[in-house]
């Protein structure tokens, strides 16, 4: 995950531990939190936990599914939280998958692409939106509408190939029958 | 909670069962296909009819056909009816199922008729199951803990607590010849006696639901479709070696099967089957459940560790073993879910009438995932040593499309390509293993003769190349490599060279990875390559740079020729 160097917060506050110079981003970091709900709610779940470290995955989740994604404030408030180095909260958010800090289009299309989706022509159905959407999987449209990702493998192979279109597991899929999907959520329309 | 509870539990639950069931799948396969709408049809379709008293509509898990979801089947008692008992693979069963077929579908009952698609429960895929992780699957409903208490759920775990020393239960596992189910294959009751006699205060037992073989929805499934049996063998796994604290680590993209999860140790807790004293013996066990977050590495038991520690998932040596330092180096049991479902079972009905079961050297059943490019997809758990064929061309029906069969994938990325020709061998550890392969963790993918094999290879590098943590340089940068020298072939600028330079890779990474992901990852190359070698000669081209082969050992071993040392892509 690559974020301007000059916007990255967690890249500055990294630098200047190093540099031995303490960041003082916390009060604008809290002040961003005082304004909005969504980190009561996280700081509840932590809270759940005891605001034990080794939760910070499920933690995480949680921000995720309040947010959408873990912008920097968010990932440097729950260090603060659960008393962690930013480094580590930054490293976990980055070593696993689910994990994006980059904000999702209003809609998403996840393209299973494991091995029985696949030989069921799961590539096609990628293939098919891409090129109707013009974008590549992991990407979002310019107009934030759709983001087209893969998945590893949801599971579903019985009923392959699979694509899930905002949280709904689809079954049988065809290209058409996918590009037909995504087409309503695409400003362009056509 | 004592065993008269548990008894009264399950004569009521008996009891209140009503003429006729309506099971209807709710596993996520069929949930996908809206069995949800179905099954809520049905409740009203009942409403409407007046048959309230007379029939339940019970979501239940798998019914293991997934191809033909939503499935739904009808039980009658034989008091009036024209169908047989529950679980008996005899009621009348029915396919893709829509909600506004359900009106009709109750009007059976009352002799009416439907056009909805027949099943065939008669058809080998049902009649040739053997049935012990599986056999809850599709008749209990794996919401309520009740129901699972009727089908003598938890009664193992009382035996063990009153009636059993923890040293007579390791005995009891190493008896029944049990091998983990994750693919590895390592018998169960050794890895209990290791853990037991290792000494500490702390314990832990993990479940590992991380199932990220791509092909692969067992462990899905029996999460989905009867949690209990896992939480169940968990305690007892837990009592055999002195643990209190229990971990399942599920994948985040089963959100079903954490719910259901959840929601069943919730009810195991209010019914103090978990939590202090169960049974009103000394005995204490909790179970959390974590959640993964979408890293296929996290499936190797140090690295799962890690997780759910909370840190990056990077897998450490072993030795020392989890066994004996695991998590938060203390002595830990991690098994996989089959492996935890076949613990109540085994404790219900002894040790030597699971080991009667499977073969020599590998005992019981096995649940396969069947996929890919077969009639039939969807679960099935056959006893150990029946034969690819009899699972794939009998059960599974064959290739759809009058296609022919051409190779059978096991063991995900980290498994082989079994070849047609090959159908013949028994399914166990050892024999696939024999055969270039792993039993891995059951995912079974079927491939016909469109499917191109380099391609198949390249298609699990590329998996692995990505899932690769980069904790050591073989796998990080191997993988890396061998995908793009697959890339090269598949594009016909390959030489015979790059073949033999694929060839020594696949034997540098495989001995010099550090976890078991690196030092599988070319397993699927390597089994390919030993049954399909034809396909990737067929798209060499010349080595033009290769010159005349001469005695000098610095030539003919490829002393590096000067296209050698560009990096492949």
């Amino acid at each position: 995950m690559y974020v301007s160097a000059s916007k990255n917060s967690l890249q500055a506050i990294m630098i200047a531990t190093l540099s031995n110079k303490k960041p003082n981003r916390l009060p604008q970091i809290l002040e961003h939190a005082s304004g909005d709900k969504r980190f009561k709610i996280l700081e509840a779940h932590m809270k759940k936990y005891q605001f034990k470290q080794d939760a910070l995955i499920e933690v995480l989740h949680k921000a995720q599914e309040l947010f959408g994604y873990l912008e920097d404030d968010l990932l440097l408030f729950v260090a603060y939280r659960l008393k962690l180095p930013a480094s580590r909260v930054y490293g976990v958010a980055t070593f696993y998958h689910f994990f994006t800090l980059k904000p999702k289009g209003l809609h998403t299309c996840v393209v299973c692409m494991g091995t029985a989706c696949y030989v069921r022509g799961a590539d096609k159905l990628l293939a098919a939106v891409e090129q109707h959407a013009k974008i590549k999987a992991g990407e979002t449209t310019p107009d934030n509408q759709l983001s087209l990702l893969t998945a590893r493998c949801i599971g579903a192979c019985g009923i392959a190939p699979a694509v899930v279109y905002d949280g709904a597991v689809t079954p049988r899929q065809t290209p058409e029958a996918t590009v037909e999907h995504v087409k309503g959520w695409l400003t362009h329309g056509n | 909670m004592v065993i008269d509870d548990l008894i009264a539990i399950a004569e009521q639950e008996r009891a209140a069962r009503k003429k006729y069931v309506i099971r209807c799948c709710l596993a996520a396969g069929c949930m996908s296909s809206n069995s949800k709408g179905v099954k809520e049809a049905l409740d009203v379709a009942v409403k409407e009819a007046g048959l309230e008293n007379d029939v339940e509509v019970r979501g239940v898990g798998c019914m293991k056909l997934c191809c033909q979801g939503p499935l739904v089947q009808i039980d009658g008692d034989g008091q009036g009816a024209t169908v047989r008992i529950e679980g008996n693979p005899q009621g009348p069963l029915y396919q893709r199922v829509t909600p506004e077929d359900a009106a009709s579908l109750v009007a059976t009952l009352k002799g009416g008729k439907t056009n909805v698609q027949r099943g065939d429960p008669a058809q080998p895929f049902f009649t040739n199951q053997v049935s012990i992780v599986l056999a809850n699957s599709g008749i209990v409903d794996p919401e309520r803990i009740e129901s699972y208490i009727a089908a003598d759920g938890y009664q193992a775990l009382h035996d063990v607590l009153r009636e059993m020393t923890p040293k007579d239960v390791v005995e009891a596992m190493i008896k029944s010849g049990l091998r983990g189910r994750g693919g590895a294959g390592y018998p169960t009751g050794l890895k209990w006696a290791t853990v037991a006699k290792t000494p500490g205060n702390q314990k832990y037992v993990i479940c590992n639901a991380d199932e990220g073989d791509p092909g692969a929805f067992m462990d899905r499934s029996v999460l989905e479709s009867d949690p209990h049996s896992v939480l169940e063998g968990m305690a007892i796994g837990a009592y055999a070696v002195g643990a209190n604290q229990g971990f399942i680590y599920v994948r985040a993209e089963y959100p079903l099967a954490i719910s259901r999860l959840q929601n069943a140790i919730k009810q195991a807790k209010q019914k103090e089957l978990l939590g202090s004293g169960v049974f009103e013996s000394p005995f204490n066990f909790n179970i959390d459940v974590r959640i993964g977050a979408g890293a296929f590495v996290c499936g190797e038991e140090t690295a799962l560790m890690s997780s759910v520690e909370g840190k990056r998932g990077s897998p450490r040596p072993r030795p020392p073993f989890p066994a004996e330092r695991g998590l938060w180096s203390s002595p830990t049991l991690i098994n996989n879910v089959e492996t935890f479902a076949n613990v109540p079972p085994i404790f219900r009905k002894g040790p030597e009438w699971f080991a009667g079961i499977g073969t020599e050297k590998s005992k019981g059943t096995k649940v396969f995932a069947l996929a890919g490019r077969i009639t039939n997809t969807g679960l099935l758990e056959v006893p150990m040593g029946t034969t690819l064929r009899e699972i794939v061309e009998k059960m599974g029906g064959g290739a759809p499309d009058g296609r022919k069969i051409k190779a059978v994938q096991t063991g995900g990325p980290s498994g082989g390509c079994i070849p047609a020709e090959a159908l013949d061998t028994p399914v166990d550890y050892d024999s696939l293993v024999k055969l270039g392969s792993i039993m891995g963790s059951g995912g079974m993918i079927v491939m016909d003769d469109t499917s191109r094999m380099v391609d198949v290879a390249r298609f699990f590098m590329e998996f692995c190349m990505d899932e690769s943590c980069g904790k050591c340089i073989p796998c990080r940068a191997g993988t890396v490599q061998m995908y793009h020298l697959l890339n090269k072939i598949l594009e016909g600028k390959a030489t015979p060279r790059d073949l033999e330079q694929l060839e020594s890779l696949c034997d540098l990474v495989k001995n010099t990875s550090l976890c078991g992901l690196g030092q599988t990852a070319p397993n699927p190359v390597l089994s390919t390559l030993r049954f399909f070698r034809k396909e990737y000669t067929d798209l060499l081209k010349e080595d033009v740079y290769a010159g005349p082969k001469t005695d000098d050992p610095g030539q003919t071993n490829g002393g590096p020729k000067p296209e050698a040392l560009l990096p492949v892509t």
